[in-house]
């Protein structure tokens, strides 16, 4: 199956209200009590559907509520079924970094431990500061909406001051900082292979949490594999497939398994723990 | 705890507090957020 394809389909899935970027008008059908699997901006005016990250933040962040189990349980159903499948084929803000990284440009490797900071900013932003962090009536904000998250201010922020004026007036140092972190996701999107994913996204680390147990996932055959590490060397990832391949930072894509010498990676979607078929 | 095991109980899970969550009006507030501008999401708010 051809990955940039099911990408372009998805991202076009996501946001089918494509008319909301003349109109400048939100989405107000029914499909936005449902979350899409990716990060897809719940505020972009194609979107028609709910961005899970922005849910769970909002639910976390009122008065009303002390834990999202609508959110929860989907963000569960996603992760057991697909785990970062979701971010390999499916999320819209995936594919933007990795068209930005197709311009001639530098290479900049990120090193493997920047991915533990995406952990950080999933507990500080994501869990903590909106259930504690709270005003008089009790209710906390979605922060890394608020402070951080680039795709709100690409696929929302922008369409939407651009068509009303009264948002362009409203706009100030809240603004500036994150088209600034908008600005430096771009400019590092074209010289390293998708660094939001990498470093930044608490729903790429969410969904990670799930690679090892999920029902799709890669298997290395251990008496096919002749141990070269092209697998290594072709990741963009930065993940050995042949020693991890459960590793939190795999995205699926699927370019160890083509590239394999001995066609020795597979892929299965099963519940349970079949052994790997040795078809020699 | 077998992998199996696991994925069947997070998967009943998943589907019991997706029904809990609507019970409690859950996927109504997402929808009020996701329905309206969210002004955090577009650096206003
Ligand atoms: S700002 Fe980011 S996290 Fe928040 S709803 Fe938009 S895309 Fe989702
Ligand atoms: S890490 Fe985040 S932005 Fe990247 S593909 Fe996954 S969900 Fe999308
Ligand atoms: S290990 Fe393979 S499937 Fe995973 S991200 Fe790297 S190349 Fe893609």
């Amino acid at each position: 199956m051809n990955r940039k394809l099911v990408q372009y389909i998805s991202a076009l899935l996501s946001n089918a209200n494509l008319n909301g970027f003349l109109s400048g008008r939100i989405y107000q059908g029914a499909s936005k009590h449902v979350c899409v699997p990716g990060l897809n901006c719940y505020s972009c005016p194609a979107a028609i559907g709910a961005c899970p990250l922005g849910s769970l933040q909002t639910i976390l962040a009122s008065s009303q509520y002390t834990i999202s189990y609508y959110v929860t349980g989907t963000l569960l159903l996603f992760g057991v079924f697909m785990g970062r499948f979701i971010c390999g084929w499916l999320c819209p803000f995936g594919l933007i970094q990795e068209l930005l990284n197709k311009l001639p440009s530098l290479t900049l490797i990120i090193p493997r431990w920047a991915g533990y900071i995406k952990y950080l900013i999933l507990i500080i932003f994501v869990l903590l500061l909106p259930v504690f962090f709270v005003n008089s009536l009790g209710m906390g904000d979605p922060s890394f909406c608020k402070y951080i998250c680039p795709a709100g201010t690409l696929e929302g922020g922008i369409p939407l001051l651009a068509s009303h004026q009264d948002l362009r007036d409203a706009a100030g140092s809240l603004f500036l900082i994150k088209l600034l972190i908008l600005i430096m996701v771009v400019i590092f999107s074209v010289i390293s292979f998708r660094p939001f994913c990498k470093i930044i996204c608490p729903l790429g680390a969410i969904y990670g949490l799930f690679n090892p147990i999920s029902m799709y996932r890669f298997q290395v055959d251990p008496v096919k594999c002749i141990g070269c590490g092209t697998c290594a060397q072709n990741c963009k990832m930065g993940v050995a497939m042949y020693k991890e391949p459960d590793s939190w930072e795999c995205i699926r894509c699927g370019d160890c398994r083509t590239g394999c010498p001995a066609g020795a990676i597979t892929t299965t979607f099963q519940i349970g723990n079949e052994p790997i078929k040795n078809t020699n | 705890m077998n992998k199996k095991r696991l994925r069947i109980i997070l998967l009943a899970g998943g589907t019991v507090l997706i029904i809990l969550g609507s019970a409690l009006d859950e996927a109504a507030s997402v929808y009020a957020k996701a329905a309206r501008i969210c002004l955090e999401c577009i650096g206003i708010g």
